[in-house]
């Protein structure tokens, strides 16, 4: 599996990435040098294996359904780049 | 007492419990140490004022009789920790100017036991790094030097800044954090003592997230007997970490008895590599030599999976990140990028992200985003998965045969020169944690000491690795490794 420019420039747009188009080819060869390396996992004979969904065996906790805090507005919002009248600000999302 | 900066954990608290040294006696000797260290660039954020508060308050809480486990030991922190209104920027630019409004499990657990923070570490952005040389603060600086050689040397990573801080002496110990070597790498390349704890013994909570399955927070100390302290004040369950177990903390201090007659020890074949210095083969067989003279049995053991452990680890690790730094974008803390007329929303993460993440940073996000998209999840991100049931396999039927705990090299180097990897493709950094990612794969504890120096002169160390649960015989075990090793060398001062 190789990657090409074009899917370099697809993954860094899924990836919310920016990307200038002159940087998309060493990009695509270091996926590859990665990639290659990750290729070797086609030796393994994973044939009836589980995939591995928690490295030490639990049951996750259930935790009481009530409210346990909340109000918590301007801590949310004191780290926030842009905070107006309680809430986040962003760019125009609706023409 | 002079050079109240250089002692252990053990050492200084025996001797505030006697009342031969204050808290802030300690405080001020590693504060002024830390000031005259800047070319470490260990300590990126100072909170001089506040180690002061808690040494008061650490002094008044000994003299009333109430000291618990780290009563007024100076420590520094990495700055992975989110720390309550102290910057907490994972080493990268995108978290510039966070204050966190709240205080992580680790941190808190380790004030309430009366520990003083010096100031936050130095370490690889968002952990992801060998060398420390992906932080935005610039490279930590390895403390130690080839034998007539001023090139500067790496502190490992990502702990660099806390591996550098602890043997430099600019703290009594540190925090780091483990995804596939990041305590144990730089533990070795310093000749300090790091444990990753089994996967759930410290909580993860305001723990900076790269790698959640793999994530582990434990100590970076001058000794076993101050890792075992420092570990036993760090764990336990906690309600908001749901991975974090819930099981009694052990008194792993009162555990070292470095009786180690008739355990098993094994030694795994796969982990002789194709092209290993010599000088680490020697350190391997004269630790095997030490634990066989302290009365334990050595067995070769295999564990067939090895060589699967670090691809196995560059497709989850990836995976994971890529879905963990999907939160900085730009609206609810940190970094937000300078907009340019028309942009929208989508050039703002864009460009937010461009801006804020570091290249290894940017690269894994992608690798990662790439192996979890659509037709790629199966070939890559499942077989992986089922790759790392059986790296775990692998330990588990070493354990089921019997197996107390298993020696290996640490690290396939010792500390290289900073600038030496940079032409290298990505790869060759990945292979500096060979010896030690399985470990994460496999949830297990692992522990780094030193027990040799290399031809330069430069501190070598050994990992031993653990059952589930069992960090109490682990260190243990390490205790009598580091009793017969009688590693005792320190850094000349050049800094």
């Amino acid at each position: 599996m190789s990657i090409d420019e074009t899917t370099a420039a697809r993954v860094a747009k899924l990836a919310r990435i920016k990307v200038e188009p002159d940087a998309l080819p060493a990009l695509a060869l270091e996926f590859n040098t990665i990639l290659g390396f990750i290729e070797q996992l086609n030796e393994v004979d994973v044939d009836g294996v589980e995939p591995m969904t928690s490295v030490t065996p639990q049951v996750l906790k259930r935790r009481d359904d009530v409210v346990r805090d909340g109000g918590q507005q301007a801590k949310v919002l004191a780290n926030a780049p842009d905070a107006r009248e309680g809430f986040f600000a962003v760019p125009k999302v609706v023409e | 007492m002079t050079d109240l900066n250089k002692l252990g954990l053990a050492d200084a608290r025996d001797a505030l419990r006697k009342g031969d040294v204050s808290s802030v006696e300690l405080t001020n000797a590693c504060l002024s140490e830390i000031e005259g260290a800047g070319a470490l660039n260990a300590f990126v954020h100072h909170t001089a004022d506040l180690a002061a508060d808690q040494a008061k308050v650490a002094d008044a809480r000994i003299k009333a009789g109430d000291a618990p486990a780290m009563c007024g030991l100076p420590i520094g922190i990495k700055d992975l920790f989110c720390t309550k209104g102290v910057p907490s920027q994972a080493g990268s630019r995108i978290l510039q100017g966070f204050l966190p409004e709240y205080e992580s499990t680790v941190s808190q657990n380790l004030f309430d036991a009366g520990a003083v923070m010096l100031g936050k570490l130095n370490m690889d952005e968002f952990a992801m790094g060998s060398s420390n040389e992906t932080s935005v603060y610039g490279n930590a600086v390895n403390p130690w030097r080839r034998a007539g050689d001023d090139a500067p040397l790496t502190p490992g990573g990502s702990s660099g800044g806390s591996a550098a801080a602890v043997a430099a002496d600019l703290c009594l110990a540190a925090t780091g954090t483990d995804t596939g070597g990041s305590i144990r790498q730089p533990a070795a390349f310093t000749g300090t003592v790091g444990i990753k704890p089994t996967y759930g013994r410290c909580s993860r909570w305001g723990v900076v997230a790269f790698a959640s399955s793999l994530d582990q927070a434990g100590p970076m100390t001058k000794t076993v007997r101050d890792a075992a302290i420092m570990l036993g004040a760090m764990a336990g369950y906690d309600a908001k970490d749901s991975t974090s177990a819930d099981l009694a903390v052990p008194d792993f201090e009162a555990a070292l008895t470095g009786d180690i007659r008739g355990k098993k020890i094994g030694i795994p074949r796969e982990y002789h590599m194709d092209g290993m210095p010599e000088e680490i083969e020697k350190l391997w067989q004269d630790g095997i030599a030490m634990m066989r003279d302290a009365g334990a049995e050595i067995v070769d053991i295999s564990l067939p999976h090895t060589k699967y452990a670090l691809p196995a680890y560059y497709v989850i690790a990836p995976a994971e990140a890529s879905s963990n730094l999907a939160r900085y974008d730009g609206v609810r803390y940190g970094h937000r990028a300078k907009l340019d007329q028309g942009d929208g929303i989508t050039e703002m993460y864009e460009k937010t992200r461009a801006q804020g993440f570091g290249p290894e940073v940017q690269r894994r996000v992608m690798v990662g985003t790439y192996v979890l998209s659509a037709g790629f999840y199966d070939a890559y991100y499942n077989r992986a998965r089922k790759v790392r049931t059986l790296i775990k396999k692998d330990f588990e039927d070493a354990f089921a045969a019997g197996v107390d705990s298993i020696l290996t090299p640490a690290t396939p180097s010792a500390a290289f020169g900073l600038g030496e990897m940079t032409d290298a493709d990505p790869v060759a950094m990945y292979l500096n944690d060979v010896f030690t990612v399985t470990v994460n794969l496999a949830g297990l504890p692992g522990i780094a000491l030193p027990t040799g120096t290399s031809s330069k002169g430069l501190p070598l160390g050994l990992q031993l690795i653990g059952r589930p649960w069992e960090e109490a015989d682990l260190l243990s075990t390490a205790y009598a490794l580091e009793k017969a090793a009688g590693f005792v060398a320190k850094p000349d001062k050049w800094w």
